[in-house]
């Protein structure tokens, strides 16, 4: 029980330090990979929560998926995006960007205030989750109940997504083929 | 056991490193990891409410949907992002300023 605790505040530590370290870092490239840090972190933190099957999926796509087809777009972009970008100011909060690190903090005390007063291990239909016993266990095997709830309950919002996912695909290859004048 | 208020605060660290990275990165790539930063903290709290769904499984069956949108919406805007290099030989985002020629 404490290993899993103390499992879980790595992960999570790992995951918001990578992701201050994204924000912080001159480097492109270097925020880049420290992104798929952020990721796997989260795919941990997936686990912790007993959703296999969803931290199996985070790897397979962010990383395979998209964090691929970013570093392509950074080397495709050419090299003034890696190199010509780095001799902007260094300093973490410096006076124009004084605003967004305002911004962002005070949006995090805000929610962080919130989720502390709504207390929501106390929440009415969580409470009621418990005592029905309607929650997952860590040594469930969620991955059966997620298939066939994939092909009965929410089969039509699947049937869109893949449409959806389809229309997307064949408009990024519209957009980004070869055009003859230009 | 963790509490979900854990969860909860890591996914709101996460959301506000996104919407720092989005606001200040001249960089149009890395507005977009900021984005994904929002995504995956929109995700975390999902799966993390989605323990208490053993039934119906929403919440991770939802998270699965956003992943697949959140990587059609990359390819798309990846392919918008190169044609604004082809264009203007730029990805700043403040720099690309011309709706038309």
């Amino acid at each position: 029980m404490t290993m899993v605790k103390a499992l879980f505040y790595l992960m999570g530590f790992i995951a918001v330090a990578s992701g201050l370290y994204v924000a912080a870092s001159r480097n492109l490239v270097r925020s880049v990979f420290m992104f798929f840090v952020t990721l796997m972190a989260l795919a941990g933190l997936y686990v912790l929560a007993s959703a296999d099957f969803v931290a199996i999926t985070q790897i397979v796509v962010y990383v395979g998926g998209i964090l691929v087809l970013i570093i392509f777009a950074f080397m495709l972009s050419g090299r003034e995006s890696l190199a010509g970008l780095q001799q902007q100011e260094s300093r973490f909060i410096s006076i124009n960007k004084l605003s967004a690190v305002l911004l962002a903090a005070l949006f995090f005390i805000l929610m962080l205030n919130i989720l502390l007063k709504t207390d929501p291990d106390h929440l009415q239909w969580v409470q009621k989750a418990v005592s029905e016993k309607n929650m997952v266990k860590s040594g469930d095997a969620t991955v059966n109940n997620l298939g066939i709830n994939l092909m009965s309950h929410y089969l039509l919002p699947f049937e869109v997504v893949s449409i959806l996912l389809l229309m997307a695909l064949v408009g990024a290859a519209h957009i980004s083929r070869k055009e003859k004048s230009l | 056991m963790i509490p979900l208020t854990d969860f909860l605060v890591v996914s709101a660290a996460l959301f506000c490193t996104g919407l720092f990275i989005v606001l200040t990165k001249r960089n149009a790539i890395l507005v977009l990891i900021g984005i994904e930063f929002m995504l995956n903290a929109a995700n975390l709290n999902l799966v993390a409410f989605g323990k208490y769904d053993r039934l119906a499984n929403g919440g991770q069956i939802f998270t699965l949907f956003s992943i697949t949108l959140a990587a059609a919406t990359t390819a798309v805007a990846l392919a918008i992002i190169l044609n604004l290099y082809k264009r203007y030989k730029t990805i700043d985002p403040s720099k690309t300023d011309h709706l038309k020629d």
